[in-house]
């Protein structure tokens, strides 16, 4: 089956996706193509060694976007495949470009962690712990001054809930008002470092309700719960009440692709493995009758619309290396001079 | 014709682009009730108002990455740093971030903002608050980079800078605030992105920009009561680098000095003179000179202060030697 053009055009737009077995199939087709991720790397086709999967997360990433609406906009850090997904990116390009391919997002000059799509209002993924977070302050501002009812939204890891910008950041959108939140995905570990072994406060929501927002912390394990929460403050900060949302998940693999984890014990993996939110919706559904079968569809149907993305990512061409020079300045302004012209110009002495 | 004060004319350069274009504002500390730490925005908050002025907690690198953000979003946001100094603090704004957002997402959005800045020597201010830290800014692609030496230039590189597509940082010159000039302002100036030949000689090519230009410019008029004449050229921005016109007077006069502010080693200095001698180098009669700030912090002791960096007696004497 070749893949619809554009994924997102092709199916419930996610935003509509609120009931469970939407966010369902939402989180089923992040899980899915998370793991087409980790296949592309095994197969030495992805561009970046650098691959940070969100898989146990896809809650946060799906129950926070589905209480989003056209025209918000958002920037999300290195872990952030699943969140422009559930926003409806085309799964596609996204492979593409973290394969780091010409028909990517980005041309293949970003990858993973610089991915954006100014189309879908993502700002752009950030390699930067916690550099994403401001910008959403900047739209935020643009949004209340012209009026527009966007909201702007950071997503980040627990690390960055260390990282002082965001501390700025939180103050200056209390402080003035603004249409933003802040969703801090808490899977327990920035790379080997426990939550605890990083801070003594390890209540978030409660540093942002001591700046003047709203906050709250919620499990992630059940998506409903997040979209609960994430549709109230959103709904909130469209108001200039400012917000914050702390989803508790587990990090179920290593930081990286490459990262087998060792300072966590298996008996910790098990344990954290159990909290699925993905598996947990699908239980969720079982329960109230939903019939397996249509379940197994969504699983297949996500399972083939994924497949296609690695053949999608591995048949798109490299970008000319004369595209190298191109995007550093704005599209009328002069190139920067190759380093080779140079060389020969300068060697060329009369 | 009409005297102005270099801060005066870059007040005008917001005003004037402040009326013509309602996306323009800026943010940053104490520009707005209190008219700016060197009271470049004075007055402006009564004009445009507080959400125009904006003036904010001390957070440099909110304040920068706001604006990156606003400007993302469609505005054009002025960012006042209030001291150049402050710019590591916000490093990972401007540099990983501003610089590069065109660039990483394959072209597809711009980061239209100003950082404006003050930095230099010539208050006491001691080593934290007279640095020149412009080599940190021109070593960053995507970034561009003006710094006004003179009055129009001050009005007119900001009314430029205030319609680039990419993100500049413009730096002002502490000692410069309070100099006057007798300005036309509708009179023309060089586009963007070119030098200013100030003055033109046969001997040797001063080239510099900022504070330095006005040092360079009374020590070619010395220069020129002992028979030697220079060449002293503006760069007025540092990136775009006008190359083109440091190679055609290079080429014409042989000989060549670069003035700079900031510390001498691996500084603006040293990439001026490194091009000049790689690519004019047959025409060269006497290697290319650095003239730049010693490798060391400045002091609050004026002496001190005074004797770490370029003066035109240097200069003078540099010239001197180097063409006899
Ligand atoms: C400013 C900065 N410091 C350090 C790093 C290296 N680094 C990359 S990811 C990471 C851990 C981040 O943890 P968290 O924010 O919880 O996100 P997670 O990886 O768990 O999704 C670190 C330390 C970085 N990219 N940026
Ligand atoms: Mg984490």
């Amino acid at each position: 089956m070749t893949p619809p053009e554009t994924a997102a055009a092709s199916r419930t737009a996610p935003q509509s996706n609120t009931d469970l077995l939407g966010l369902y199939t939402d989180m089923r087709r992040v899980r899915t193509f998370e793991e087409r991720v980790g296949e592309l790397f095994v197969r030495g086709q992805s561009a970046g060694s650098m691959l940070h999967l969100s898989i146990g997360e896809e809650s946060a990433a799906v129950g926070v976007c589905s209480a989003m609406r056209d025209g918000d906009t958002f920037t999300t850090h290195h872990r952030g495949h699943g969140i422009f997904l559930a926003r409806g990116a085309d799964p596609n390009r996204m492979m593409a470009e973290i394969a780091g391919k010409q028909d990517g997002y980005c041309h293949g000059k970003g990858g993973s962690m610089h991915i954006a799509d100014m189309g879908l209002g993502h700002l752009g993924a950030n390699a930067i712990v916690g550099g994403g977070i401001p910008a959403v302050v900047g739209a935020g501002l643009v949004a209340k001054r012209r009026g527009t009812g966007a909201v702007s939204i950071a997503f980040f890891g627990d690390g960055a809930m260390q990282q002082g910008i965001l501390y700025e950041s939180m103050n200056m959108a209390a402080l003035w008002d603004l249409p933003v939140m802040f969703v801090c995905i808490n899977n327990q570990y920035g790379m080997g470092t426990r939550v605890d072994q990083a801070t003594r406060a390890t209540k978030f929501e409660e540093r942002a309700i001591a700046f003047g927002l709203a906050g709250r912390a919620v499990d992630g394990l059940d998506v409903l719960e997040v979209r609960e929460a994430a549709a109230e403050l959103v709904d909130g900060a469209r108001t200039g009440k400012p917000a914050f949302l702390s989803v508790d998940c587990y990090r179920f693999f290593g930081h990286a692709r490459k990262d087998k984890s060792p300072y966590r014990t298996e008996a910790e993996e098990t344990a954290g493995r159990k909290r699925d939110p993905v598996a947990h919706a699908r239980a969720a559904l079982l329960d109230a009758g939903t019939d397996e079968a249509l379940l197994d569809r969504i699983d297949g149907d996500a399972a083939t619309e994924m497949d296609a993305t690695i053949d999608f990512a591995v048949a798109s061409a490299e970008p000319p290396l004369s595209s190298m020079f191109l995007d550093v300045y704005g599209p009328d302004e002069p190139m920067p001079e190759p380093l080779a012209t140079r060389i020969d110009r300068v060697l060329a002495r009369e | 014709m009409v005297e102005m004060t270099y801060r005066d004319a870059l007040r005008q350069a917001l005003i004037d682009a402040m009326t013509e274009n309602d996306d323009i504002f800026v943010i940053g500390e104490e520009v707005g009730r209190y008219g700016g730490a060197y009271g470049v925005t004075k007055g402006l908050i009564d004009q445009f108002g507080p959400e125009r002025l904006l003036d904010t907690p001390i957070s440099e690198p909110a304040i920068v990455g706001t604006a990156v953000g606003a400007a993302m979003a469609g505005m054009r946001p002025v960012a006042e740093l209030m001291y150049v100094d402050f710019i590591g603090m916000t490093m990972d704004q401007l540099c990983n971030q501003a610089a590069k957002i065109r660039y990483m997402f394959g072209g597809q959005i711009g980061v239209p903002m100003v950082l404006r800045t003050q930095g230099g020597t010539g208050r006491s201010a001691g080593a934290q608050h007279s640095q020149s830290l412009e080599a940190y800014v021109m070593h960053t692609p995507g970034l561009r980079l003006a710094m006004p030496g003179t009055v129009a230039d001050a009005y007119h590189l900001l009314r430029m800078a205030l319609t680039q597509p990419d993100p500049v940082v413009f730096i002002e010159h502490k000692a410069l605030y309070a100099m006057k000039e007798d300005v036309d302002l509708t009179a023309h100036v060089p586009d963007w992105g070119k030098a200013a030949v100030r003055r033109r000689g046969t001997d040797v090519v001063i080239v510099t920009y900022s504070r330095q230009v006005h040092y360079a410019m009374q020590a070619a008029e010395a220069l020129a009561g002992q028979g030697i004449e220079a060449t002293v050229i503006d760069l007025r921005t540092l990136n775009p680098l006008d190359f083109d016109t440091i190679r055609a007077e290079v080429e014409h006069v042989g000989r060549a000095m670069v003035v700079s502010e900031g510390p001498l080693t691996a500084g603006v200095a040293a990439e001026l003179a490194a091009r000049i001698s790689e690519e004019c180098f047959d025409f060269l009669h006497d290697p290319v000179i650095r003239i730049a700030g010693e490798d060391i912090p400045i002091s609050v002791s004026v002496a001190l202060e005074a004797g770490s960096v370029p003066s035109a007696e240097i200069v003078e004497q540099t010239a001197r030697k180097l063409v006899a």
